[in-house]
């Protein structure tokens, strides 16, 4: 999973244990269009819980991408692996949730600049944990 | 002898000595008194010391200035070493030992020489250096310090030896006490600016990385000397300005020696405070050291510092920025951007603490938990970790902060506000304690009543015919049963409402509506109609009335049933409204029950009878639609209709009603409906469809109760067996068009469920943020 700011470079990327970190990140990056793609669909929609989540966005090669963003234009973007079917929706749109509740909590930290690279172990470790949870 | 150099061991050591010789506070000149006393005590024979103090100019100039007093101090050392008082051994002595003094005071005193001595030579006790009272030797340890602070490193491999020297004086609390007894002497000061015992006390923070208690993890990490310029900057900024309250005259003096003293105050908290084995606690002066920084950025104690604030304080102290976001991330309990008092004062001693070098914790350690009296007042109270502090989500969760125990108090306030409808959920709860319950109730009545109540119980569910003829005939023959009846319509009220408490309990600790708490139960009521319609029952047991049983069935749905019916009937009724409320439905149903009980008897006295015929139509009836309604005699219809009517539920309330049904499936008729109908009844869309059910069931018992008559008439054996296939193609159809609109309704309640777990689902998230 990784997130991107406004200008679409990536705040903090995390990959399960497959560890093919390239791939993933041309994935993430391609996916980026779709997500924009949904969001200028999206137009000005209220700003509600569920357009966040903008769902599937792309599946392709054995692996689907999930994609949500923020009210801040944070885009969150989650590569699956399509083996992994025990993953419903419901579970999607809470990871994302926990996802942006963590994000929220490093906002809060003043030391925190927006848009820097997230190195925050709070967040790390929920990541981890979450992954771990899904793999 | 100008060009003496001083290790820095001996650097402090020597100012040390100096300031204890200084008793005229002239901070320029020991006073002879005092360093002939000393050089007394340093064993030397008299000669010796007045060839060292010819040789440091003394002699020359009538006093001993610092200068001299140092060199005096070195020759004494050299002395002491055994080597030839020379002035050019001075300086080409390498790795002399410490002058020793014998004097001891006391024993901490002979803990300070011990401390202070070198790496050979143990015992020595050395007497001379109590740290005086900071305003004497403040100005001079400012400037000398600053030297000692940049050979601390090289007096570590030195004072490694001292803490091993200590024990053997003292207990291994040596290091305490004795940092108790410095703590004496600048006991009126807060803040001690001991420069001087401040650098000193480094090295031993650095020697002892674990040697001895004492040893402190803020001690083993001690962070070399730029941390302590930097920590000096840090102090340097105004706020130090209050930590240097006590001693005001320094404080607007020079700049240098004042940041220099707090780092050495600093220094010494953070020692005294890694006395104690807890290695995060903080002690008081580091509390109120930390108090005093919040009211600088914040007067007000119980306020906040925002967060912007905070990030300027913290930046001072020349952390990188990533080491201050994880302390800000662990200190900042509620996640709401601000510090309160408790939570700076974690976040500060974490600096302090990553300043000495220790390392930072993942989890906020406990000792640096912000107390509850914080947490009441912040927006969430968190942890992640440590569960013992989350007892006071005195708000409502609008912090994001995903802290567990703080969800799960505020969970169920949380549910109970946002959530107005009923939910579902609790429904599986509320059947298992209400038919344990109700299984007790059974117990206590069948117990209290003849053999044959247990043995519903217990029988299988094809003994259910032969059981409930007995039950039916032990019963309803003797007037025990209708008193029985009543007893356990009786603990049976009871055990409504206590099955309603608990359901109510258990229903807000799952989180449902507060609405479902509040209705009262129902229990009273059905004791009337119970009453009644045993009576009448009993009354109509064997005289009956089957026409107006077959009006009462006929008429069931609309119109007021006739009298038998009403006291069935009526219960439901009064049940109804009050079942509006909905929790308590069920229990209803188990009032009702009791008159069933005698209509099931009277239903098994038919059984022998036609009720077979009776009961195969309804079961098929019942089958096919799947739904609640059974009077199932047969326990294997019953059983089965159970099973289907489980299907049909909503899956949770499934798995309890099954057992439950189960377990209960042996009692004589009157279980079986009970767990159909509280199933149904625990939705309070389908209250008024159990209610129905109940009705029809209370219809069919009384149909079925009038059907005993039946058999009793011989000589109308035919009518009767007409009559009551007539009524019971009634009941049925009844009941079909009664399970047609349940089904209904069933669907409607799971679509309004299944809107509203939607909303919540919405909901929710703005909860958490």
């Amino acid at each position: 999973m990784s997130k991107f700011p406004k200008m679409n470079y990536p705040l903090y990327i995390r990959s399960i244990p497959t560890e093919n970190e390239l791939k993933f990140h041309y994935t993430v990056h391609t996916s980026l269009d779709v997500v924009d793609e949904k969001i200028s669909a999206m137009g000005k929609a209220l700003v509600d819980q569920r357009e966040l989540y903008l769902g599937l966005l792309y599946p392709t090669e054995d692996y689907k991408v999930y994609g949500y963003v923020t009210n801040s234009k944070v885009k969150f973007v989650m590569v699956v692996d399509s083996s992994n079917t025990a993953l419903r929706d419901n579970e999607i749109r809470s990871m994302f949730r926990k996802l942006h509740n963590s994000y929220t909590d490093i906002m809060c930290n003043p030391f925190y600049n927006p848009g820097d690279r997230i190195n925050s172990r709070a967040f790390d470790n929920m990541v981890n944990s979450m992954m771990m949870q899904v793999c | 002898m100008e060009g003496l150099t001083l290790s820095e061991a001996e650097q402090r050591y020597y100012c040390d000595l100096f300031s204890y010789c200084d008793t005229e506070s002239t901070k320029k000149v020991a006073s002879n008194g005092r360093v002939l006393e000393l050089f007394r005590a340093a064993q030397l024979p008299n000669d010796v010391v007045m060839q060292i103090m010819e040789l440091c100019g003394a002699t020359r100039l009538g006093y001993f200035g610092r200068s001299q007093f140092y060199i005096a101090l070195k020759l004494v050392a050299v002395a002491q070493s055994g080597l030839p008082l020379r002035v050019e051994s001075l300086n080409t002595v390498k790795d002399l030992p410490l002058p020793r003094f014998v004097m001891s005071k006391n024993e901490q005193e002979s803990r300070h020489t011990a401390l202070y001595s070198s790496d050979a030579d143990n015992p020595a006790s050395y007497s001379g250096v109590i740290p005086p009272p900071p305003g004497r030797i403040q100005v001079k340890k400012g400037s000398v310090s600053h030297d000692a602070v940049q050979q601390r490193t090289s007096a570590d491999q030195q004072e490694s030896t001292s803490p091993v020297v200590s024990p053997q004086q003292s207990p291994p609390t040596s290091p305490h006490t004795w940092r108790k007894h410095n703590r004496h002497p600048s006991g009126g000061n807060n803040e001690r600016p001991l420069a001087g015992p401040g650098p000193f006390w480094a090295p031993f923070s650095e020697a002892q990385p674990g040697s001895s208690a004492s040893s402190d993890p803020i001690w083993s990490g001690h962070s070399p000397p730029p941390h302590q310029e930097n920590w000096v900057s840090f102090a340097d900024t105004p706020p130090t300005s209050a930590l240097l309250a006590m001693h005001p005259a320094s404080v607007q003096d020079q700049t240098t020696v004042r940041t220099v003293a707090s780092a050495a105050t600093t220094n010494e908290i953070r020692r005294q405070s890694s006395s104690y084995d807890d290695p995060w606690k903080i002690t008081d002066e580091q509390r109120q050291y930390y108090v005093n920084q919040f009211k600088t950025i914040q007067p007000d104690l119980n306020g906040f510092i925002p967060g912007s604030a905070a990030k300027e304080f913290f930046t001072k102290s020349k952390l990188p920025i990533l080491e201050l976001s994880h302390i800000w991330e662990l200190s900042d309990f509620d996640k709401d951007g601000a510090l309160t008092l408790d939570e700076f004062c974690a976040a500060f001693h974490l600096v302090v603490a990553r300043k000495n070098g220790y390392d930072l914790p993942e989890k906020l350690p406990e000792s640096l938990m912000p107390k509850l009296i914080d947490l009441e007042d912040s927006t969430v109270g968190e942890q992640t970790g440590e569960v013992g502090y989350s007892s006071s989500p005195a708000e409502a969760p609008p912090s994001k902060s995903p802290s567990m125990p703080s969800l799960n108090q505020t969970w169920p306030e949380l549910n109970q506000s946002s959530e107005d409808t009923a939910i579902v959920h609790p429904v599986p709860i509320r059947m298992t304690p209400s038919k344990i319950h109700m299984q007790e109730m059974e117990l206590k009545r069948t117990g209290s009543d003849h053999a044959n109540p247990t043995s519903p119980l217990l029988v299988k569910p094809p003994d259910l015919p032969e059981e409930n003829k007995m039950s039916s005939s032990v019963k309803f023959t003797s007037g025990n049963t209708v008193t029985d009846g009543y007893s356990s319509s009786d603990s049976y009220a009871s055990d409504p409402e206590q099955i309603g408490s608990t359901v109510t309990r258990q229903r807000s600790h799952s989180g449902t509506s507060p609405d479902n708490t509040a209705p009262p139960p129902p229990p009273p009521r059905p004791h009337p109609s119970h009453s009644r319609s045993s009576s009448l029952d009993m009354n109509r047991s064997f005289s009956v009335t089957p026409g107006q049983q077959q009006a009462g069935v006929v008429a069931y749905p609309p119109a007021v049933p006739p009298r038998p019916q009403p006291s069935q009937g009526a219960g439901p009724h009064v049940h109804r409204p009050v079942d509006a409320e909905g929790l308590i439905a069920h229990t209803s149903t188990s009032p009702q029950q009791i008159p069933e009980q005698p209509n099931f008897a009277d239903f098994s006295q038919f059984e022998a009878f036609a009720v077979s015929g009776v009961n195969k139509e309804e079961e098929d009836e019942i089958e096919t639609h799947s739904e609640v309604l059974q009077v199932e005699k047969p326990s294997d219809s019953a059983s089965s209709l159970r099973v289907a009517k489980a299907d049909g539920r909503v899956e949770d309330k499934a798995p309890a009603n099954v057992p439950t049904s189960a377990g209960k499936g042996t009692t004589p008729l009157a279980p079986p409906p009970k767990p159909i109908r509280r199933r149904l009844k625990s939705e309070d869309e389908l209250r008024p469809e159990a209610e129905e059910h109940t009705q029809k069931t209370g219809v069919i018992a009384a149909v079925l109760a009038s059907q005993p008559s039946i058999p009793r008439s011989v000589g109308k054996d035919k009518k009767a067996i007409q009559a009551s296939i007539r009524r019971n193609k009634e009941t049925n159809t009844v009941l079909a068009r009664l399970n047609s609109e349940l089904q209904q309704q069933l669907k409607d309640v799971l679509e309004e469920r299944i809107s509203l777990e939607v909303q919540l689902e919405q909901l929710r998230p703005f909860s958490h943020l």
